[in-house]
């Protein structure tokens, strides 16, 4: 361990683990939560380690608290984070979107098991996508990101807590069951190898003057926090630049929300990550996230033996969703082949963006088991 | 080496997921393989069969789940009557032999067997590190695993205190297989 209390090195741990070591790594210093399978560890592990980091963690009565705790802890000043699974995820809606209203940089994790409901606590699922997409009322956009390992989910809590600083927005790790209580080989690079977005603050003093969401060129205004010495107004209201609420006036609500989707749309380029493998030249483009971008590589891999052109496209960020790529390739493939453990729902979105160019085939599952090999090959094959 | 899936099994309480842990970090941080652990997570571990699959591999493991089952370490009938029928042929069985009655035999199979909870119990003294004369056995029936590998992770992965216990268990184990 490093002097500060963070890791350094290899290790064999569960993607549970990895997720609270890195947020720790990522300088997270609060965890607002409740727990619930399969997301558990993560909070187990942030009892045991934020006191030695002197951070706070804060066992609420459920998720609709957690998640408002964990606003209240970010406009503290504090990198903040909660971790759930799909009920609990559904508690946590109605404030997601107060955080997105509010512009609070946040990282909720959702380790998602089988539903709906209380589904299949201890297996895995997929089936909460779109939930992440439009589960809060009104209209947003939002960032996702989905890991196929613990060293992913390490990596990519890392991500989503930059990405929340640099967007003021929460984030989404949409990982599962599976990814979660696996254990595999973790490495926790030293910290200066970490990326560190800082918060960014106001550049002028406190006057009255400041404008604490003043519509800048990207799009992303800096944050005075609680204790900062500035005059802020933080409401899920309609507010106009200077916070106020404002919620008859046309233009405000215009002007506000398009500034909260086009902070995200317009930089799609810096915040959507892909992993291609083998995608130029194939006939059968394999569009995958999560678990089940990881299962589906064995039958691509036993498609290619066969001499087919099959490609994998994985979709590390979900949301925002890699339109223009599944749109250019689209009319140069013989179809877009789409596991997931859900009926369907990214095949939406690949079948959308295909705007009938292509085939968009759905393997779906149901939940509780990952694709069969036989499946995917079968309709890889199918279609080739 | 090509991948090779190991299931260790018994009922709750044996150990069964310190052991697999253990057996999984040795391969992953001394050996240097790809290696993926997974752990039954059921209602089955406060009770029943208890397992968990290690699987190791020198390329990428893609599917994290059992594909071909290439050995077997059962320490308890419940977990051997489920588990039998997932080892591959030409696969191997390890058993505690006082707890597992071959009663479903095949020849297609190898089959070791040791007392290790009895060892554990009557020898060493504690019947709670029979997991650890499991580990031991294992590595002197195995090449997917290290002696020296296994050794350093269950020192590594250990209460303070109790290096001596577990070594001289993981050495018994070890020199009982090497018989």
């Amino acid at each position: 361990m490093a002097n500060n209390g963070i890791l350094q090195g290899s290790f064999f741990m569960d993607g549970d683990t990895a997720c609270a070591e890195g947020a720790l790594a990522a300088g997270c210093r609060f965890f607002g939560g409740y727990p619930i399978t399969p997301a558990t560890e993560i909070a187990e592990r942030m009892v045991l380690r934020l006191p030695q980091v002197d951070g706070t963690y804060i066992q609420m009565e459920d998720e609709i608290a957690s998640m408002n705790a964990v606003l209240g802890a970010s406009w503290g000043g504090a990198r903040a984070m909660t971790a759930t699974s799909g009920p609990g995820f559904s508690l946590m809606m109605e404030n997601l979107g107060l955080g997105i209203m509010t512009e609070t940089p946040c990282v909720v994790v959702n380790v998602q098991r089988g539903g709906p409901s209380t589904g299949m606590p201890t297996l895995v699922g997929q089936g909460d996508m779109m939930q992440a997409r439009w589960g809060s009322h009104g209209d947003y956009e939002i960032i996702a990101l989905a890991p196929s390992s613990p060293q992913e989910l390490f990596d990519l809590t890392i991500r989503a807590f930059n990405l929340a600083e640099k967007y003021r927005t929460p984030v989404l790790v949409m990982t599962d069951e599976t990814v979660g209580h696996m254990s595999e080989r973790v490495i926790i690079p030293p910290p200066e190898e970490i990326e560190h977005y800082p918060r960014r603050k106001p550049d002028v003093p406190p006057s009255a003057d400041y404008l604490p969401y003043k519509s800048e060129p990207n799009s992303v205004p800096p944050m005075a926090c609680a204790g900062d010495g500035y005059r802020v107004h933080v409401t899920g209201l309609t507010h106009n630049e200077k916070g106020y609420p404002d919620t008859v006036n046309l233009d405000v609500q215009q002007q506000m929300l398009e500034r909260l989707i086009n902070k995200i749309q317009h930089n799609k380029d810096d915040i959507i990550e892909l992993h291609e493998d083998q995608v130029e030249g194939a006939d059968i483009v394999v569009v995958a996230y999560g678990i089940s971008a990881r299962t589906a590589a064995r039958p691509i891999r036993l498609a290619r033996e066969m001499g087919l052109k099959v490609g994998l496209l994985k979709l590390v960020t979900v949301w925002p969703f890699a339109e223009e790529r599944i749109r250019e390739l689209a009319p140069k493939i013989k179809a877009f082949v789409v596991p997931e453990i859900n009926m369907g729902q990214i095949v939406l979105e690949v079948e959308r963006c295909a705007a009938g160019q292509t085939e968009t085939i759905l393997v779906p599952h149901a939940g509780g088991g990952l694709h069969k090999t036989k499946d995917v090959l079968a309709t890889i094959k199918k279609f080739a | 080496m090509s991948r090779q899936e190991i299931r260790l099994s018994g009922f709750g309480g044996q150990g069964i997921m310190t052991a697999a842990h253990i057996l999984g970090k040795a391969a992953a941080l001394f050996d240097q393989r790809n290696v993926t652990l997974t752990k039954s997570y059921g209602p089955e571990s406060r009770g029943g069969a208890s397992s968990a699959l290690v699987i190791m591999a020198d390329e990428d493991i893609d599917y994290p789940l059992l594909t071909k089952l290439d050995l077997l370490v059962t320490m308890s009938q419940e977990a051997y009557t489920k588990y039998i029928g997932e080892l591959s042929s030409g696969g191997l069985l390890i058993i505690d032999r006082d707890l597992v009655q071959l009663d479903q035999p095949r020849d297609d199979i190898e089959v070791r067997s040791i007392p290790s909870t009895r060892i554990a119990a009557d020898e060493l003294g504690r019947k709670i590190v029979a997991n650890i004369v499991m580990l031991g056995f294992l590595a002197a029936n195995t090449d997917a695993i290290s002696k020296d590998g296994l050794k350093e992770s269950v020192l590594k992965s250990i209460p303070k205190g109790t290096e001596k216990l577990n070594i001289s268990a993981f050495e018994t184990g070890y020199g009982y297989g090497s018989q």
